[in-house]
């Protein structure tokens, strides 16, 4: 193995992380290595981005506790650390999802980053998708104790690509380093300061740059969307397939999102992270705006095959890939007892129009499947 | 009768003019450190001087100054944090606009011994006649040959630069202000990298308070182990305290750090009682950001002990019975105050003045400011307290840099101390409206004059 090797040669740290030990390279984050341990122990991340530059720190939700500094200084830190930022040292010792009082800010920091959302996800392109959607169904609890209006802004328009929506706005400052280190221009910034600060230009102005369009990608929530989507689909309606093409400007590996033969949307492919995923050339995966806002068509791509989706995922939902139909009877299953009642609920249903067979219905039933006859 | 050392000469005639200044015994302590002194042991003097940081945390200046990096080719520098923003301090601005020459007195002397060759002064907008004093006497100073090339034949070169900020209370966090300094968005940095390692433009930088460098010159011209024997314990030298509220002499007093709260207030000397015979409710003994201490705990701990004004006395009992030393901004408030409306005033200059960048703060000062509103103007619930006392927990200690803290105190603070008056707000929502719950059993006892 190659990171055996690498063993040998350089001097790994240990560090544990919730009882899990794992060792490092010098210079890692304790985000990373809690990455490498996977699963719960991995803190939740909604500014940090491994790809750009100077994130993170500044949403707060990756708080960890260090109980202890290291093996020479096992001293623990007073305050809870930003795990994105906090580098690893030797025989540390990080608690997450074990201590108390990270869970209790965690939880504190995600009834403050909703205060103030307009929790629009009903109407919202980014519901399915949304960091912060599975941070507070994970962390959030089901009520609010805000009892005030909450924070509304002038709309600014960004062009025809992209739509700023800046009340679901985390301020994670992502937007912010994507057009500052993937464009030479950043015409868009954070104004004003506290809570009342927004992302907009300046003047009035388009966001406008071939690479701009990557800020949909890294936006954790709904703020900034694509235009050329907006309300078009969920995304859970459509199919994420791995897909490239021949793109002069970009490395053309996207992720078409596609529902039957159409595309509805284009975006670089991602990891696990919710990250832009490298290419298989190993650069940068960021795609251009041709490929993002132009190439709609099936016949511009090469299709590579479905993107892998964590079942977990709402996206997953709906793909009926690799289904696998029971070999079981009922009665196996329900240890010889025969079901009381079975109930075709299609057969019997007025609404869902009993006389049309679902079989006959490619791909997800959708209502308009279902809508009467036109008289 | 105290000792100055800061402010003894600053309402000598005309000793905002360099020939004044230098003819009452100004820049001594230039020519004895460059001449005769190595720039380490101007260092180990201001160490054994003991000198605390006097912007607000206290952090032993020369334990700060030895942990500059100081790798080779790499310029350092000196800033000086002149972003006096903090409610209920102006003691710098005192300082600045009087005695200038001090400020840049200290400055040679620290630039000296950290080896920045480029020293700036960042000071924030509101002070807008302040620079042009400033600069007037860094003029003067070159013309004389303690700035510029070569200062006093000693091959130290050092320049000293004012730079305005557009008036953000952030912008004095260290981080921030290098941040400002550089020319960006006045947001806090993250750390690690500690500015003593990367500061500004990523080169190692100390920054300090305007009236720590300024302290550097009597603790040259006097010797650390001198300076050190004024004070009391780790609270050694002077400290300027800038008195304001419901006293009879508002101002900028220097005090020795072994006089008790009590004698400050009351004593002629220095804030000469509470006009119109009022009494004695509360005080914010460092600045807004540190907790409020009611009449009780302020002229005595919470063991019956005296309670005298220095950073360890002012901190007996930690948050629970005690306060902080912090910037010394010392507001006074009297019966008539209202508590309530007092926290409300403090939760939103907080919200108005967070950067935004991290979540807690960004979002939890609107909420306490808006929740403060609703008490305080007789809306309030009586879960809305225990509301308050929630949301200050979940910033503090959570954020980037200490302005979630000094958000979070404040209110901590009042809700401890107070909170009967909080309730009693909610509880007569139109009563509150017209008069004030005025001093209960917090308040000390009657002060007679000996």
């Amino acid at each position: 193995m190659a990171e055996e090797k690498k063993a040998e040669e350089k001097k790994l740290f240990k560090v544990t992380i919730d009882n899990i030990t794992v060792d490092v390279e010098p210079g890692t984050t304790i985000l990373h290595a809690a990455r490498m341990v996977g699963g719960d122990v991995t803190p939740p991340a909604m500014c940090y981005y491994s790809k750009l530059k100077g994130s993170g720190g500044k949403c707060r939700t990756c708080l960890v506790e260090v109980a202890a500094g290291s093996t020479a200084d096992p001293r623990p830190m007073p305050k809870l650390v930003a795990s994105c930022r906090t580098t690893v040292m030797d025989g540390m010792i990080v608690k997450n999802i074990t201590s108390e009082r990270v869970l209790e800010a965690r939880a504190g920091v995600v009834e403050l980053l909703l205060i103030n959302h307009p929790l629009d996800c009903p109407i919202c392109d980014q519901a399915g998708e949304c960091h912060l959607q599975d941070l507070s169904y994970e962390h959030g609890k089901e009520g609010t104790r805000y009892e005030f209006k909450r924070r509304t802004f002038t709309p600014h328009n960004l062009g025809e690509y992209i739509q700023l929506h800046m009340t679901r706005c985390i301020l994670c400052y992502r937007c912010v380093y994507t057009a500052n280190q993937l464009t030479n221009k950043r015409e868009h910034g954070i104004l004003d300061r506290g809570d009342h600060a927004e992302i907009a230009t300046y003047i009035e102005k388009a966001l406008d740059n071939e690479f701009i369009g990557n800020v949909i990608d890294v936006c954790p929530v709904g703020a900034l969307t694509d235009k050329t989507f907006r309300f078009k689909n969920r995304v859970w309606f459509t199919k994420p397939m791995d897909a490239h093409r021949d793109c002069p400007t970009c490395s053309g590996q996207v992720q078409l999102w596609m529902r039957g033969d159409e595309v509805y949307r284009v975006t670089a492919r991602k990891d696990e992270w919710g990250e832009v995923k490298d290419t298989t050339e190993g650069k940068p995966g960021w795609i251009c705006n041709d490929c993002r806002f132009h190439k709609k068509s099936v016949k511009d791509w090469v299709i590579e095959g479905p993107t892998q989706v964590n079942r977990h995922s709402v996206i997953s939902q709906g793909h009926y890939v690799n289904t696998v139909t029971p070999k079981e009877t009922l009665p196996e299953v329900m240890g010889g007892r025969a079901p009381k009642l079975l109930m075709n609920i299609h057969k019997v249903s007025d609404v869902n129009r009993p006389e049309i067979q679902l079989s006959k219905i490619e791909g997800p039933a959708h209502s308009d499947d279902f809508k009467p006859p036109t008289p | 009768m105290s000792v100055k050392l800061l402010l003894e000469k600053a309402h000598v005639e005309g000793i905002r003019s360099f020939d004044v200044y230098r003819r009452e015994g100004g820049y001594r302590s230039v020519e004895k450190a460059l001449k005769t002194m190595s720039p380490d042991a101007v260092t180990e003097e201001v160490k054994k001087s003991g000198l605390r940081g006097r912007g607000g945390a206290g952090f032993p200046s020369g334990l700060k100054w030895s942990f500059l990096a100081k790798p080779e080719g790499v310029p350092r520098h000196l800033v000086c944090n002149a972003d006096e923003s903090e409610p209920g301090t102006f003691k710098d601005r005192y300082l600045m606009e009087f005695i200038p020459h001090l400020l840049i007195e200290g400055l040679i002397v620290s630039s000296f011994a950290l080896g920045s060759h480029a020293t700036y002064i960042y000071i924030r907008g509101e002070y807008a006649w302040i620079p042009d004093i400033l600069e007037q006497a860094i003029a003067e100073a070159k013309n004389n040959g303690f700035l510029g090339k070569n200062i006093l034949g000693s091959g130290f070169d050092c320049e000293i630069y004012v730079q305005r900020g557009a008036g953000a209370y952030i912008c004095g966090e260290e981080t921030a202000l290098i941040e400002s300094l550089e020319g960006k968005r006045g947001n806090p940095r993250i750390k690690p990298p500690f500015p003593a390692v990367k500061g500004v433009w990523d080169r190692p930088t100390v920054v300090n308070n305007v009236e720590t460098l300024a302290a550097v010159v009597p603790i040259i011209n006097m010797g650390g182990e001198e300076y050190a024997k004024i004070g009391v314990g780790k609270s050694t030298g002077t400290k300027l305290i800038s008195a304001c509220g419901n006293i009879n002499k508002p101002g900028v007093y220097e005090i020795d750090m072994t006089i008790s709260v009590e004698e400050f207030i009351y004593s002629d000397e220095y804030c000469g009682g509470i006009p119109n015979g009022k009494r004695l409710k509360a005080c914010i003994p460092g600045g807004s950001s540190v907790p409020i201490l009611p009449a009780n705990l302020l002229l005595k701990t919470a063991k019956g002990e005296t309670r005298y004004m220095n950073y360890e006395s002012l901190a007996d009992g930690g948050f629970a019975t005690g306060s902080m030393m912090g910037s010394g901004g010392f507001i006074i408030l009297d019966e008539d105050q209202c508590v309530v409306k007092n926290t409300y005033t403090l939760a939103r200059f907080y919200r108005h003045e967070s950067c935004g960048q991290c979540s807690p703060c960004r979002e939890g000062t609107g909420w306490m400011e808006k929740i403060l509103k609703n008490i305080d103007t007789g809306k309030g619930k009586m879960s809305d307290i225990d509301l308050l006392w929630d949301i200050q927990r979940k910033i503090e200690g959570n954020t980037i840099c200490p302005l979630g803290d000094a958000a979070a105190w404040p209110v901590a603070a009042a809700i401890r101390h107070f909170r009967d008056e909080f309730e009693w707000h909610v509880n007569n929502p139109q009563e509150s409206q017209t008069r004030n719950f005025g001093l209960a059993h917090y308040a000390d006892p009657i002060y007679v004059p000996a």
